[in-house]
């Protein structure tokens, strides 16, 4: 009896939801507020026009988010050396935008390589407005 | 007992002057069967296995080590930028299981085919890894099951454990 009491604790914290991404958005928020107090929330149609513009890499190849990511993001990508990337869209892939370092190393990473600059609070809730919505 | 030493001495010269003999006449088939030591590092394995499949640290040398773990901001192109302290983390890792700091054949053959003034970023790059592969063409690695020579897995099912025996290569359609 005291083990099922005790696997059952377990189960339900192994279950246990990592931060969710609404978590996130709420941070984003309040950073995208003090970058421009004229804020007004967050657009999926917005995050939609930024994943699907055309860019260039810093390395001179043609390039965007849609590129290693998928044109369409309930798919899985693919990155230029090959490897299987799972599915940006939360419905396909609910572990998506739970883990804050994460979510920030690659904003760093792909905002530097595909747009020159780090990516403002506005454009990173935009982008995960568009994705955790995406069906 | 001492006047047997140089009997011993002149046996085992022998003996290992006729292995090297056997190995470099025979060398690819000897040091297939081993595969590298297993290593493991949690920050290694997160942190280089987002963009590509993991790179045994036995597979170049330090110095290519270093200066890979150096350049990460433009790494082939991308950014795979890390902060200090995981990189030098990593950095410590790769370098201590490097090529150079192992005693396995295959890895001494890879150190032994490159020059000593060069510190190759690829292992694809090497004499070694061209004179196992020079019955591919290069319009095999473009199938877009494989992509390029850099995606070990696609033909070697076990590379991120270090494993390239011959019996283990499947080249897919
Ligand atoms: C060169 C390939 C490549 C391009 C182009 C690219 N990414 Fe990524 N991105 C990756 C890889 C690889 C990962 C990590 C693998 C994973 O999370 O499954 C990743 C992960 C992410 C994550 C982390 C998601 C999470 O789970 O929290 C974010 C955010 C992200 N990318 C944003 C972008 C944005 C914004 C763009 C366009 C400006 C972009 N990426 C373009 C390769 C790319
Ligand atoms: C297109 C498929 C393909 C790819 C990609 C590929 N290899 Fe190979 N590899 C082969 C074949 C085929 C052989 C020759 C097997 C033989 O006859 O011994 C070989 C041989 C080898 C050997 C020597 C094995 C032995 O003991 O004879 C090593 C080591 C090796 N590959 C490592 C690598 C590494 C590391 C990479 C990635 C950087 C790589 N290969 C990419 C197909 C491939
Ligand atoms: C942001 C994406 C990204 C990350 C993260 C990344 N790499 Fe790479 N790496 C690449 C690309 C792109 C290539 C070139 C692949 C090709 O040409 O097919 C490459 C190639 C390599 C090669 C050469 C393979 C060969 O022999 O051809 C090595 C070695 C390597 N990476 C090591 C690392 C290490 C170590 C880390 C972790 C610190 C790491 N990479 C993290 C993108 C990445």
């Amino acid at each position: 009896m005291r083990n099922l009491f005790a696997s059952c604790l377990c189960l339900v914290a192994l279950n246990a939801p990592a931060a969710p991404f609404q978590d996130l958005l709420r941070q984003y928020e309040t950073q995208a507020r003090q970058e421009n107090p004229a804020f007004s929330g967050f657009s999926p149609e917005r995050g939609k026009r930024f994943y699907e513009e055309k860019r260039v890499a810093s390395s001179g190849r043609q390039s965007g988010c849609f590129d290693c990511h998928s044109p369409d993001p309930a798919q899985s990508g693919k990155t230029h050396a090959n490897k299987i990337i799972d599915p940006m869209a939360v419905s396909a892939n609910p572990k998506r935008f739970t883990d804050l370092q994460k979510t920030e190393k690659w904003f760093r990473r792909n905002c530097a390589d595909l747009i020159g600059r780090a990516c403002t609070a506005q454009e990173k809730g935009d982008f995960i407005e568009f994705l955790a919505h995406y069906k | 007992m001492k006047k047997w030493l140089p009997y011993i001495l002149f046996a085992s010269t022998v003996l290992s002057v006729t292995t090297l003999l056997a190995t470099s006449a025979n060398g690819q088939e000897h040091e297939g069967q081993e595969p590298f030591p297993k290593v493991e590092n949690p920050a290694w394995h997160s942190e280089c296995s987002g963009c590509h499949m993991l790179y045994h640290p036995a597979l170049l040398p330090a110095r290519s080590w270093k200066k890979i773990m150096d350049g990460l901001d433009r790494h082939f192109g991308e950014n795979a930028s890390l902060d200090a302290a995981q990189r030098e983390e990593i950095t410590r890792f790769l370098t201590s299981h490097a090529a150079d700091r192992q005693s396995n054949a295959r890895s001494r053959r890879i150190v032994q085919s490159i020059p000593p003034d060069d510190t190759p970023l690829r292992f694809s790059s090497t004499l070694y890894f061209i004179a196992h592969h020079d019955e591919i063409p290069n319009t095999l690695y473009q199938r877009k099951s494989i992509g390029s020579a850099s995606h070990c897995s696609a033909c070697h099912r076990g590379a991120e454990q270090g494993e390239f025996s011959e019996s283990t290569v499947r080249i897919p359609r």
